[in-house]
């Protein structure tokens, strides 16, 4: 493999295990080696931050506790995806965001929605089982399904519903009555008292094991009786067949390669089947840990063949660009912004529109969606004085780029080593043509035609995958 | 120019962040309303009395002089049983009909897909602001966004006039259709062209557009004028969708309130009269509503979040006055200190659907409503 492929390589496992890579982070890494650079991402050194929490605490105190203001909220996520130096961590916070999808739309205390963020941050990438706990003691989340309407007298089945059916195993693997029975095991699984409301602030939630509201009868679940409690449950799910295939296909469809949208599991095959039992045999080797699984993963031949066969989502675009050309470095001022610009492609981060998560791949574009996404990228790349921009601009100075074909060719592999197709990138050359060579005796109009050809890759059908 | 035969349009304005019913059409003669409301009301004097009874807060001038000339309908007590209080929840609830569960279907975008389902015309909707409310979101549905009507457009980023005409020509060829291209390519080839069309077809607007309407310089009103124009040059969109906020008034009511009706009651008086101006008001009503109101007692500088509310239909084709019972503000009538909504927002749908758009309301606002007669 050429220096370039490797380069090409670990520019795919930045974007798919974080949000992307410089060109200088690049060359450190593949240096560093492919393998040793995937266990750096799954377990990253202690002394590493999870982002410039400090500088956001000291200019926008406000984006730690957002309360009532979910736009703050948004904004400090989105910095902490593009400033963190773990982003991996922060990956497989979307990951999960994404498969336990809640919303602070019912929620309106977004202090809670990062919480439970900050869980996916401590345990996404640890044992499933725990996770499942975790997460059905998340006090956002027991609101968000309504488990502290769930008693001991009155079962509110929609935790107990969607635990089966979005967070395990899919539909159709279980039953209503086990439904039923895995919402009576949660009774008693609530948040303490929520206070009423007050104009600013909010108050924090704990959850709450309230043993009185507990149903503490038998019960029948998927085959298993006894005084079944909640964790209960959680051990009985983990060990079905049916959960370590959905949670495979979930993680094969966001880190490797678009699958058809959920509801259609039970129905549609996998990609590539061979390529998910192996995931799912080396999940259920090890104990039902996700490390390993990603650990095979990004290691796979498939993985590292799943180029450009992904959708970017709307966060991945706007983290991804801002890393790029490395702008709000600091949180400056217009940073509440940022939380935003996936909203306008139809991302809502911290606000998914249902439990269900986001309709991905295709369903992400539509004709507003996709000119917001083409002017983001554009209105940035065009910009030659952000400091990331200068950065590839100097670079592609100091190769010496002068034709139309190594001006489109460097622009493209300055932004990802984007694979254009023969005809549009032929098209891109022809309209590069016109104005002949680049003339680097004026630099600043010769940049600005590089900012202008990367602005126009932005705009390609190719740059809307990752 | 006679527009009588054209296709009926609707203008949504929301008022973002749960308008003060209380203080909005005001219950003048009540004591009530001056016993809950030590601090946060307007004066009796000030109040722009329409009866005996009610009268609106003092910066709805423009709104008083449509309702005078019989085009402004008030419908009172609006909302829907046991409100979160939550403005975003509550606001899900208005965008998708559905108050038991979360829906992914805006009730608006749901109106486009009836109105064009083969999707011919890119423009049949759009919301003027960044982004889509939730109202408007449907799967499938194309909507535009147009945060401000002389600058949309696709790489607006690239200054240089020729320069962006050659990328938009290039753009052009990128997205145009291959043959033997994949389901997703070409999924985004046309998803590209249907952008990039809706964007030049409404660029006309701006230039089309003369009058001698002069809007006043908010943003509300500015969103307005871009409808206008939009609307005035037959690009056959017929959902315009737009929003102020935010009326979350929690403190300072007294300075925000007014301020905020102002822009909002300003804004739709030069709405209306450009639309006469143009002979183009017979095709057009406008509907505002927020997600909630707000608490009946005052908090001693604003008001917190409360349930009923108010809505408002404008336009020639609407039977003025006021419709629906105004809620006691009595304590025992209250619920948790607000006003108890009596009117179902989805039956004011039904009416916007059935009676204005003539189409079947059941699939769009989930269910069977009641409704009010007050369109023509």
């Amino acid at each position: 493999m050429s220096h370039k492929d490797d380069l090409a390589l670990m520019s795919h496992l930045m974007r798919r295990a974080g949000f992307g890579a410089s060109r200088d982070e690049l060359e450190q890494k593949v240096a560093q080696g492919y393998e040793a650079v995937v266990e750096e991402l799954l377990s990253p050194p202690e002394e590493l931050e999870s982002g410039k929490m400090a500088l956001m605490l000291r200019y926008h105190p406000s984006f730690l506790l957002p309360g009532g203001n979910p736009l703050s909220g948004q904004a400090n996520w989105m910095y902490q995806m593009i400033s963190t130096q773990k982003p991996l961590e922060e990956k497989i916070a979307l990951f999960w965001h994404q498969v336990f999808a809640t919303g602070n739309s019912k929620l309106d205390n977004c202090d809670q929605m990062l919480e439970q963020i900050k869980m996916f941050r401590q345990y996404g990438l640890g044992s499933y089982k725990e996770l499942l706990v975790q997460i059905s003691k998340n006090p956002a989340m027991i609101f968000w399904l309504d488990n502290n309407e769930n008693h001991r007298e009155a079962v509110n089945e929609n935790w107990g519903r969607e635990l089966l059916e979005l967070f395990s195993m899919g539909v159709s693997n279980y039953t209503e009555v086990d439904v039923r029975e895995a919402s009576r095991a949660f009774t008693g699984w609530t948040i303490r008292a929520k206070l009423p409301r007050q104009p600013y602030g909010r108050y924090p939630w704990h959850f709450e094991y309230r043993e009185e509201d507990h149903d503490d009868g038998d019960k029948t679940f998927l085959g298993e009786s006894g005084n079944l409690n909640g964790e209960d449950i959680i051990d009985i799910v983990v060990q079905q067949p049916a959960t370590a295939r959905f949670i495979c296909r979930h993680l094969y469809n966001f880190f490797v390669a678009d699958e058809p949208q959920v509801p259609s599991w039970t129905i549609e095959p996998a990609r590539d089947e061979e390529a998910l039992d192996a995931m799912i045999a080396t999940f259920e080797e090890n104990n039902y840990e996700i490390k390993p699984v990603l650990r095979m993963m990004f290691n796979s031949e498939f993985f590292k063949n799943a180029r450009f066969s992904k959708i970017k989502s709307p966060a991945e675009v706007v983290a991804g660009t801002l890393k790029m050309v490395e702008e709000f470095q600091f949180p400056e001022p217009g940073i509440l912004q940022i939380g935003k610009e996936p909203s306008y492609m139809g991302q809502a981060i911290l606000d998914p529109p249902s439990v269900e998560g986001w309709h991905t791949g295709t369903e992400w574009i539509n004709s507003g969606s996709l000119l917001a996404r083409v002017n983001f990228v554009a209105d940035r790349v065009a910009n030659t004085e952000l400091p990331g921009m200068r950065k590839i601009l100097d670079l592609i100075q100091a190769e010496g780029v002068k034709t139309p074909e190594q001006m489109v060719d460097a622009a493209a592999e300055h932004m990802g080593f984007v694979e254009l197709n023969q005809e549009t990138r032929q098209q891109l050359v022809d309209n590069a043509k016109s104005d002949g060579d680049l003339d680097w005796s004026n630099e600043a109009a010769a940049k600005q035609r590089l900012g202008e050809i990367m602005a126009l890759i932005g705009a390609t059908t190719e740059y809307q995958f990752g | 120019m006679t527009s009588t035969k054209k296709d009926p349009v609707i203008v949504v304005l929301q008022l973002t962040g749960g308008n003060d019913y209380f203080n909005t059409l005001i219950p003048y003669n009540d004591p009530l309303y001056y016993d809950n409301r030590p601090i946060v009301k307007y004066e009796r004097e000030d109040i722009i009395k329409i009866d005996d009874t009610y009268g609106l807060m003092p910066s709805m001038g423009g709104i008083k002089e449509l309702y005078d000339q019989g085009n402004v309908a008030i419908v009172n007590g609006v909302g829907y049983k046991d409100s979160p209080r939550s403005h975003f929840r509550s606001m899900d609830i208005w965008h998708t009909c559905e108050p038991d569960k979360v829906g992914t279907e805006g009730w608006a975008g749901r109106v486009a897909r009836e109105m064009d389902p083969s999707k011919e015309n890119v423009l049949t909707a759009i919301n003027f602001g960044h982004g889509l409310p939730r109202a408007l979101a449907v799967p499938g549905v194309p909507v535009a966004a147009i945060a401000d009507l002389s600058t949309y457009g696709l790489l607006t980023g690239i200054s240089d006039t020729s320069q962006r005409a050659k990328a938009l020509d290039l753009f052009s060829r990128m997205y145009s259709p291959t043959v033997g291209g994949s389901f997703v390519t070409d999924y985004l080839r046309s998803t590209g062209i249907d952008a990039m069309v809706g964007a030049d077809i409404v660029k006309v607007a701006p230039e089309l557009y003369s009058s001698n309407v002069e809007y006043p310089n908010s943003p509300i009103a500015m969103h307005l004028r871009d409808i206008a124009q939009v609307y005035f040059a037959d690009l056959g969109t017929r959902i315009f969708y737009t929003q102020h906020a935010s009326f979350d008034t929690h403190a300072g009511e007294m300075a925000g309130h007014p301020m905020l009706w102002k822009d909002v009651s300003d804004g739709i008086s030069a709405f209306f009269q450009d639309l006469k101006e143009h002979d183009a008001g017979d095709n057009v009503i406008m509907y505002l509503f927020s997600e909630f109101g707000r608490r009946v007692h005052d908090n001693g500088s604003g008001t917190d979040h409360g349930a009923a509310g108010a809505s408002f239909f404008i336009g020639n084709q609407v039977k003025g006055g006021l419709y629906g019972e105004y809620p006691s503000a009595k304590s025992e009538d209250l619920e948790q200190g607000d006003l108890v909504p009596n009117w179902d927002f989805r039956s004011d749908y039904t009416a916007i659907v059935e009676d204005w758009l003539g189409m079947d309301a059941s699939p769009i606002v989930n269910g069977k409503f009641e409704k009010m007669a007050i369109l023509k």
